[in-house]
């Protein structure tokens, strides 16, 4: 066992660090430190500063841009990332569908869809869910029926986070009705300004318009754009989830927002030692939970992953919602304006929502009542 | 970084696995060591020194084997594993170290020598009534002759003891220790008895007792006090880290063999979640306790002090939820005293309350919470 990084680890550690903290534009790195919500502008200005110094899909494929790192080398680019409030790359782009074609795609799915959704040229949305196919994945019911060289897709997909901004779509659709449900689902890659499709806003809690309804009406999709075989989605969805679970412990972002608590409320904590026993309490869960993911990361080198890796999305998610109640509770009634406002103040005024708006953290890439499930029977065998 | 043993480490684990999971695979063997005087198993202490294992904390020079923190983690680790009541923990790691860390050579040849070859038994006798988890002496005192007046309690191990190392009071002020021994030892009123998991405690009253300084005469030692109960802290939460594995093991193990209701309880939902988040608690507390052990390698005294305080707040908070939540699931059976659940239990409530529980940590925590911004794990680590 040892503390230390290596000598090479360490280095690229520092970096890391400088390019995020000197290279990559201010303006974005102070939005995210105050808690400001990023245009779509912004958004992909930043992926295409992180591509352009290839830190956009350092897990790629080397061919299609990835680096060939170690799983510590990604860990400590993940964090240093959000240490220095960086945007981490669009997960629907990076983490979801680009690995699932470079995995499953044909030469020419490659060709046409890599470089453009590594630099962000083209904006995926995800279309899996449907309103009975949350959790229960394979319930979904959108359908594809094949008419000549192309698929006619009708049906309701739901959740579709910033679906609003999307380009393209990967959507799982039932192209078999007959055989048990896994069996006949296939992924469609769709271009969302495609005849029949329609998005539709869902106001959120907290005020914000993050997720959407998309509608498919007899809409034509190109053969071509069938990704793997025919019914063979289900192999794609479960292989793109498992990547979806990697580095979903948001634990940079979250020691930021902490330690930000700390210095904005510094008075307030003062006073207040039940406050403060919350702030040791989580800086020590925080690093409990930091140290399970270096040693998940330090432990696998390709091979099966680290069972502890389970406890990573599940206990994440826990703290990063526990961190924005205690931003809230700090603030007390500077939170009660939402949104836009005095400078000192903005920090608190947005609080609330973004403590509404992270309740999701516990539903998404599979509720934690599905991790305690995963845990109990894969890990526990019960 | 690397969280994992190396061959010479996994060697030894599974030697210290063979030697005291053996000795321990029944659970009725725990009970009938504990059962009598002096609480745990004489023959089986001669192993574990001959095995070297007394003897790893300390140099060669000083007749041991200079091993480092995380080899003394796994032997702790190892006895947590399987609840075995020999004091590795108060005569090796905490009395022992403190003569390590303390004593003159001569003291430690003498003294670590002798703990090393398992025909001495050290114990630390420093917890007074009324005061809780200091590093410092409050009413036991030492005149300028070195001679000890006042009650020590809890002393683990205190009555088996053949030298107990004792803090008092320094004329001058200040905490030194000293060393009780032989003729001495034999005219102080040792009141031994059973503490609530099955090991052995005592109540010692020193009256003008004739006692040796520890190291240089008159030297208040309180910061090597510290220390060293830090780092016992930490050895200490390897124990409970060994204890709450072996919790889950046999609480997951339970969930599939018990019916209830013509079917295994591992149908119910209810209960495959509760067992989930203990697999949490102890993988997040395997985390924390590999990583203070590192820092006992690689870090100064306020580094590790920082990272005994860590790592025991989670073990405390783990090893109530694990504890607790291993009798739950096993119901009423956990109540009894023949099955060990129950008994584990107890043993992480007693490490709990050994040299500091949560709220004593927080405290701790919280009075540095403002010298920094972020906590980062690896600036504790020595340049590889």
């Amino acid at each position: 066992m040892q503390l230390a990084l290596t000598e090479d680890d360490q280095a690229f550690r520092e970096e890391m660090r400088t390019f995020f903290t000197t290279t990559f534009p201010e303006e974005i790195r102070r939005t995210v430190e105050e808690g400001r919500e990023l245009t779509r502008e912004q958004i992909v200005e930043s992926q295409q500063a992180l591509n352009a110094a290839g830190l956009a899909v350092p897990h790629w494929p080397e061919e299609w841009g990835g680096r060939g790192w170690s799983e510590l080398k990604r860990h400590i680019w993940h964090e240093e990332m959000q240490a220095a409030s960086v945007p981490v790359p669009l997960a629907f782009n990076a983490s979801m569908i680009g690995p699932v074609i470079a995995q499953f795609g044909t030469q020419e799915q490659k060709e046409k869809f890599l470089p453009k959704t590594a630099n962000l040229d083209i904006w995926w949305s995800q279309g899996f869910s449907e309103p009975d196919a949350g959790s229960d994945l394979a319930g979904l019911r959108t359908t594809a029926v094949l008419d000549g060289d192309d698929w006619v897709v009708n049906g309701q997909k739901t959740w579709t986070t910033l679906g609003q901004y999307g380009d393209w779509i990967f959507t799982l659709v039932r192209t078999d009705p007959e055989v048990k449900k896994q069996a006949g689902i296939s992924m469609l890659l769709i271009d969302m300004t495609s005849p029949g499709v329609e998005v539709r806003p869902i106001e959120l809690i907290d005020g914000g318009h993050e997720v959407n309804e998309v509608w498919f009406t007899d809409v034509r999709v190109p053969g071509e754009n069938l990704v793997g075989e025919v019914n063979s989605g289900w192999t794609q969805a479960k292989f793109l989830l498992g990547n979806e679970r990697v580095g979903v412990a948001p634990v940079g972002a979250t020691k930021r927002v902490l330690a930000r608590a700390k210095e904005l409320g510094a008075s307030i904590l003062a006073d207040d030692p039940l406050l403060r026993a919350r702030v040791v309490e989580l800086e020590n869960e925080l690093l409990a939970l930091e140290l399970t993911a270096l040693r998940v990361a330090a432990h696998s080198a390709g091979a099966e992953p680290h069972p502890a890796s389970s406890v990573l999305k599940l206990k994440g998610t826990e703290l990063q919602q526990a961190v924005s109640e205690l931003v809230v509770d700090l603030g007390g009634p500077a939170t009660l304006a939402s949104g836009e406002g005095d400078a000192t103040l903005e920090w608190y005024r947005r609080s609330t929502p973004t403590y509404l708006n992270l309740r999701k953290a516990s539903i998404y890439g599979g509720s934690n009542e599905i991790q305690r499930q995963i845990i109990s029977r894969n890990i526990l065998g019960l | 970084m690397d969280f994992t043993y190396d061959d010479e480490q996994t060697a030894l684990r599974d030697a210290v696995r063979g030697l005291v999971g053996k000795a321990y695979a029944d659970y009725e063997q725990r009970r009938r060591a504990t059962k009598e005087d002096p609480g745990f198993d004489e023959k089986l202490w001669t192993q574990m020194a001959e095995m070297g294992l007394l003897g790893l904390p300390f140099s060669e020079d000083d007749g041991g084997v200079g091993a480092g923190p995380v080899e003394i983690g796994i032997v702790c680790r190892e006895l947590g594993r399987v609840l075995a009541p020999e004091p590795y923990l108060s005569s090796v790691v905490l009395a022992g170290g403190l003569v390590s860390a303390v004593g003159t050579p001569e003291q430690r040849q003498e003294l670590l020598g002798a703990l090393s070859g398992g025909e001495s038994v050290l114990a630390f006798a420093h917890d007074e009534p009324g005061h809780r988890w200091s590093a410092e002496a409050h009413d036991v005192t030492a005149d300028a002759s070195g001679a000890l007046t006042g009650t020590k309690d809890g002393v683990l191990h205190g009555a088996r003891a053949d030298v107990l190392v004792v803090s008092a009071v320094l004329p001058d002020g200040g905490t030194g220790l000293f060393l009780v021994t032989g003729d001495a030892l034999a005219s102080v009123e040792r009141s031994g008895y059973p503490t609530f998991d099955g090991g052995r405690a005592a109540r010692i009253t020193f009256d003008a007792t004739a006692a040796t300084p520890l190291g240089a005469a008159a030297a208040d030692v309180t910061t090597s006090i510290a220390t060293v109960q830090d780092i016992t802290r930490i050895m200490a939460a390897n124990e409970a880290l060994g204890a709450m594995q072996t919790q889950l093991r046999a609480t997951t193990e339970y969930l599939k063999s018990r019916k209830q209701f013509g079917v295994t309880l591992n149908t119910f939902q209810a209960l495959t979640f509760r067992a989930a988040d203990m697999y949490t608690s102890v993988e997040l507390t395997h985390s924390m306790v590999d990583w203070a052990t590192m820092v006992v390698a690689a870090g100064d005294p306020a580094q590790v002090a920082d990272a005994a305080a860590r790592a025991g707040l989670q073990v405390s908070r783990a090893g109530r939820h694990v504890g607790q939540e291993a009798i739950q699931l096993h119901g009423g059976i956990a109540m009894t005293a023949e099955y060990n659940v129950g008994t584990f239990t107890a043993h992480l409530t007693a490490l709990d309350h050994l040299l500091g529980d949560a709220g004593h940590h927080l405290r701790a925590l919280d009075a540095r919470l403002g010298d920094h911004g972020v906590i980062d794990p690896l600036d504790r680590a020595a340049t590889a």
